[in-house]
């Protein structure tokens, strides 16, 4: 499994209310939501999204809120995975639990700059930065994790453990 | 070694003699939390997958709270959502329109959750519980779904900060002004992923109320939780208010630590936060020249009864200076109540401000005082961030009630002195 595109870049404590303002979360649409993801500090990032595209940012990315609207609207516009410093736990959680992909990696998310052409390889955590011709091996998720994940899902998980018995 | 707080009360409820930070567990809980933004993402989540009934109709609560009264159409469908999802599975602990409150405030003073709980809640200032000696954390909607579904949630057990507190609190000061100076010396993660116990000696002079608002905001640092000792005012809090017989946890003498921050309570001053984020904080007397157009005085964080009790003994036989709107939401009905049968809130509408009922409203920019472009807002609320409260130019500027109250007679950023 793989993503690639292009760059958008963030500094530290990109918050869930940037992500996705609260003065939209009267829907729990997705689609509809994913319309406003970053408006209040980019307001080209919806317009030049493109599937496969890579977010990449500094600290505790999606501290504040616990809504998961957050992550999906990331998800929902194409984004194919998240390189940052360091997340937010609840967005960790949520991020897992919806299956977007999100990558812990301190030099990737320092040296890839906004525009870059990007390629992840979620199984090895290998990122690699087309443009610069740099690689960087990500921390990899606990085999748990990577259940959930592999599963489709928290809830698809579960439902196969209870299939399982 | 031995353990924390935090790491006994999950320990036992993942029905392990011990656990260590890092290890990752099952845990039973006590209470699974929605609210009317999050559950209705939630309840789509249990349909979708097939899920048919809930774990137990008494350890789910469903508050509707940020958007109610309804504040438009598409709120009364997330509204309706959860009123059915709550009907058809019988949830006992349904709060609507009459009955509900903000969340945070109505579930410790309905008795709904208790010391010695594990608790997860689709809202992220579910930490607030931990002032009751419990467990509590907040998640997102596929949690909460799971949760339900199967009464027991996934953790990776936390390490911890010790907060050794000692010490009395000015008069001038609350517990927000102890957790906006935390967050000022920690920094937005600077408990990311771990759990803030709070000890010491200084413990026994911080009322619940005080306690409440500290771990309410544990999450601003990036925490997993907040957590308190139970003590003599824990157990008499939970009094006569309990449907669940509170469980006692201590942390081992042994336990370990990654580090320990000594706060000395009499040495906190009135604390704000300045935009953009929590961690910005001042000493309110460094902020005299920030002119407001704003105050609101309510929230999880802020929205109890010692809170509304600031804000009347400053704001009583006064008036708002001109120009300035002040918004006062009491956090439960009860509490409402309360400020109606005190005089209090009669006290309120003769200062100037106006008093709503219980909602999340403009804490999280819904509606209920949403602020214009350069307009510039003190508020007893947890979060400060780009548009938090409106225009992506408006700015929030975090502080206690008294502090808030205080501010809202002078039209700037004053820290309340006694007269």
């Amino acid at each position: 499994m793989n993503t690639r595109g292009k760059t958008f870049k963030y500094y530290d404590n990109v918050d869930t209310d940037v992500i996705i303002p609260a003065r939209y979360l009267n829907t729990p649409d997705a689609k509809e939501l994913a319309l406003h993801c970053m408006e209040d500090i980019d307001t080209e990032f919806v317009k030049n999204v493109k599937s496969g595209d890579v977010m990449v940012a500094g600290w505790n990315f999606g501290c504040g809120s616990s809504r998961e609207h957050a992550p999906l609207v990331i998800k929902t516009c194409g984004v194919g995975c998240v390189i940052a410093k360091s997340f937010a736990r609840i967005f960790y959680r949520n991020a897992i639990n919806i299956g977007l992909p999100i990558l812990e990696c301190e030099a990737a998310a320092d040296e890839i700059a906004a525009n870059d052409e990007v390629e992840v390889d979620f199984d090895t955590g290998i990122i690699t930065d087309i443009t610069t011709g740099k690689s960087y091996r990500a921390q990899p998720f606990p085999s748990f994790i990577q259940n959930i994940i592999k599963s489709g899902g928290l809830l698809k998980s579960l439902k196969e453990g209870e299939a399982n018995g | 070694m031995g353990m924390t707080m935090t790491q006994k009360i999950l320990a036992a409820h993942a029905g392990l003699d011990k656990v260590e930070a890092g290890q990752l567990i099952s845990a039973k809980l006590d209470i699974v939390l929605g609210n009317d933004i999050t559950t209705p993402v939630a309840v789509n989540e249990f349909k979708k997958i097939g899920f048919e009934k809930i774990f137990d109709k008494d350890r789910v609560a469903i508050v509707l709270d940020h958007f109610v009264p309804n504040k438009d159409i598409k709120a009364a469908e997330q509204s309706k959502t959860c009123r059915e999802f709550a009907c058809a599975h019988c949830v006992s602990h349904f709060y609507d329109v009459g009955k509900m409150g903000i969340e945070h405030a109505l579930l410790p003073e309905q008795g709904v959750v208790t010391a010695g709980d594990c608790i997860i809640g689709a809202d992220s200032h579910t930490c607030t519980y931990g002032a009751l000696g419990a467990f509590s954390t907040g998640v997102g909607s596929t949690d909460m779904a799971a949760g339900m579904a199967t009464g027991t949630a996934w953790f990776k057990v936390p390490s911890a900060i010790k907060f050794n507190l000692t010490g009395k609190l000015p008069c001038n000061c609350s517990g927000k002004d102890v957790i906006l100076t935390i967050i000022g010396i920690i920094g937005v993660d600077g408990a990311l992923y771990k759990s803030m116990e709070f000890v010491g000696d200084g413990v026994k002079n911080l009322s619940m109320d005080d306690r409440l608002c500290i771990c309410n905001m544990a999450i601003e640092a990036g925490a997993k939780n907040g957590i308190f000792p139970v003590d003599d005012i824990t157990i008499k809090y939970l009094e006569g208010r309990s449907e669940r017989e509170p469980v006692i946890f201590a942390a081992d003498d042994d336990a370990e630590y990654e580090k320990t921050i000594d706060v000395d309570l009499a040495k906190i001053v009135p604390t704000v936060a300045c935009p953009h984020l929590p961690e910005n904080t001042r000493p309110a007397s460094e902020l005299h020249h920030v002119k407001i157009d704003q105050v609101v005085i309510g929230s999880c964080t802020n929205g109890r009864m010692e809170d509304m009790e600031a804000a009347y003994n400053i704001l009583k036989d006064k008036k708002v200076v001109d120009g300035i709107r002040v918004i006062i939401i009491p956090g439960t009905m009860q509490i409402l109540r309360e400020c109606v049968e005190r005089g209090w809130y009669t006290a309120f509408i003769d200062a100037g401000a106006v008093v709503s009922t219980p909602t999340c409203g403009p804490c999280l920019g819904g509606y209920m005082g949403i602020l214009a472009e350069g307009e510039k807002c003190v508020a007893t609320t947890n979060r400060n961030f780009v548009g938090r409260m409106g225009h992506v130019k408006s700015e929030v500027y975090l502080a206690s009630p008294h502090t808030a109250a205080a501010s809202a007679l002078t039209g700037y950023i004053t820290e309340y002195k006694e007269v």
